[in-house]
């Protein structure tokens, strides 16, 4: 970021210029080495995911199960970026704070881009797996895809020129509104089909290997500190984007008032 | 408030039956798409048959998207929604009012389609109760979600593109379960069609008691 820091009007002079500070840049080298062991733990330390069945068949997600580190941590990123909506618009409409509203655009916008990468990565792990890159019948496949759609929806009302509170109040209807949406979306798809392509609980049903388990925990982890260290950047870009807004608001005022100061003017206003 | 709500429906009611674009507009258009269905699934009479139930409700919601639309742009027209503010009417009678305007007006382009199909797609229908059950929650399910998304985006400039892309996602829900009980009463399809049902009524019973919490605050603000 390069915005200015100082303003003629006195009002947003303590606004630093940047997005970063100190605790961002630990979130951010812990994320990059975070991710540079997983990668490193994915490829070189997790064995091919090979099963051998009673009849003698080799069978399983072999090369496949590795995009599951990116696959697994994306959704939950995704869910706690739409769950993290939720609850800051719960707090805008008690407390009716700028902050709040910021909060809840900030991690919306981190929730779709992780929602999109888990629906990419999760077609692409389909094909070899399930023969498909994608499958209607899966619950958990639609429900992800109509909640994105629902907070990309979410993310065309932030951007509509408007009123700040105008647009605040109107995207915590669609955020509460999306939220219930999500189980009535994903009670409908169940019963649709009733069926799923997902193993059901695959941590605890099934024998999972040591190796896999570790590294998609490890995958876990680095995907909130990732999630931490994105969420601060985009907070204080919104953060920075409403000083700007403001900024300009107090300029053309300073500029008509100068304007206003004029001996002509002047003379009359007095 | 019923007898409020009431007054909203019929003065939007009444604008509908007197200009008349409900009928001259919205319904050639459901028609119209009925009809592009049949030449995008060829001439094939058996396929027609089968996705009727589907072919049916994408028509119905598009159209939807019209009916709701409208419905917003006559009490914007002329800063009538400023007066419907000021009147007293409590918000959640206007959004009854609106949401049974819109409602039954769904239910006229129904029957009309309903024709349409049995006509065009050689459908028979062996459930009539589950059908016109299954219309009545449908009908109720888009008009309160639509209602709550037509005040969200009424007075935004960019009000004609952003509904569909709201409203659209939030209805799938209706969208699968009106099919599926519509399949059961076209008997195209082993579905358990009163089942569904209730997924439309909970639909429609969620949205409607969420518009009217919300409506007062969407409405001072368009």
């Amino acid at each position: 970021m390069t915005t200015a820091t100082t303003s003629s009007t006195g009002t947003t002079d303590q606004v630093p210029a940047t997005t970063s500070s100190r605790a961002t840049k630990v979130l951010g080298w812990l994320a990059l080495g975070g991710f540079a062991v997983l990668v490193a733990l994915a490829f070189a330390w997790v064995p091919e995911d090979t099963r051998i069945t009673e009849q003698g068949d080799v069978v399983g997600q072999f090369d496949a199960v590795r995009l599951m580190f990116v696959h697994v941590p994306s959704a939950i990123l995704a869910y706690t970026g739409f769950g993290f909506t939720f609850l800051a618009s719960l707090a805008y409409l008690r407390w009716r704070t700028d902050w709040w509203d910021m909060m809840a655009h900030s991690s919306a916008e981190i929730g779709v881009v992780f929602g999109v990468l888990t629906l990419v990565t999760g077609s692409i792990w389909g094909r070899p797996t399930w023969q498909t890159w994608w499958e209607w019948g899966d619950v958990r496949l639609v429900t992800t895809l109509v909640m994105v759609l629902v907070f990309i929806g979410y993310l065309a009302v932030r951007r509509i020129p408007a009123n700040t509170a105008v647009k605040a109040r109107r995207s915590v209807v669609i955020a509460l509104v999306g939220a219930v949406n999500i189980v009535i979306v994903n009670r409908s798809v169940d019963w649709w089909e009733n069926r799923t392509l997902h193993q059901q609980s695959t941590l605890i049903a099934r024998k999972i290997r040591d190796e896999t388990l570790f590294t998609l925990s490890f995958s876990f982890a680095v995907g909130l500190v990732l999630f931490a260290w994105l969420l601060l950047h985009r907070f204080r870009l919104a953060y920075l984007e409403s000083q700007l807004e403001q900024r300009e608001v107090d300029e053309a005022l300073e500029e008509r008032r100068a304007e206003a100061g004029q001996p002509e003017y002047g003379s009359e206003q007095s | 408030m019923v007898r409020d709500a009431w007054l909203i429906a019929g003065k939007d009611l009444r604008i509908e039956m007197r200009s008349r674009v409900g009928l001259n507009q919205i319904v050639p258009f459901a028609v119209t798409v009925l009809v592009l269905f049949a030449f995008a699934l060829d001439t094939d009479q058996e396929a027609l048959r089968t996705y009727a139930p589907g072919l049916f409700w994408v028509t119905v919601l598009l159209a939807s998207l019209l009916a709701i639309g409208r419905s917003f742009a006559v009490d914007l027209a002329d800063g009538a929604s400023d007066r419907l503010l000021l009147s007293g009417i409590d918000p959640i009678a206007v959004f009854g009012g609106k949401a049974a305007a819109i409602a039954i007006q769904l239910v006229v382009l129904q029957v009309l389609l309903g024709a349409g199909v049995v006509l065009l797609f050689d459908v028979t229908v062996h459930r009539y109760g589950l059908l016109v059950c299954a219309g009545l929650a449908a009908a109720a399910g888009v008009a309160t979600a639509g209602t709550l998304y037509g005040a969200l985006v009424a007075g935004l400039g960019v009000r004609e593109t952003l509904l569909p892309v709201l409203l659209l996602p939030v209805v799938a829900p209706v969208l699968i379960g009106a099919t599926r009980a519509f399949q059961d009463a076209f008997g195209v399809a082993g579905a358990e069609g009163w089942a569904w049902l209730g997924l439309l009524a909970g639909f429609a019973a969620i949205y409607g008691v969420f518009g009217a919490l919300s409506y007062g605050a969407l409405l001072e603000e368009a």
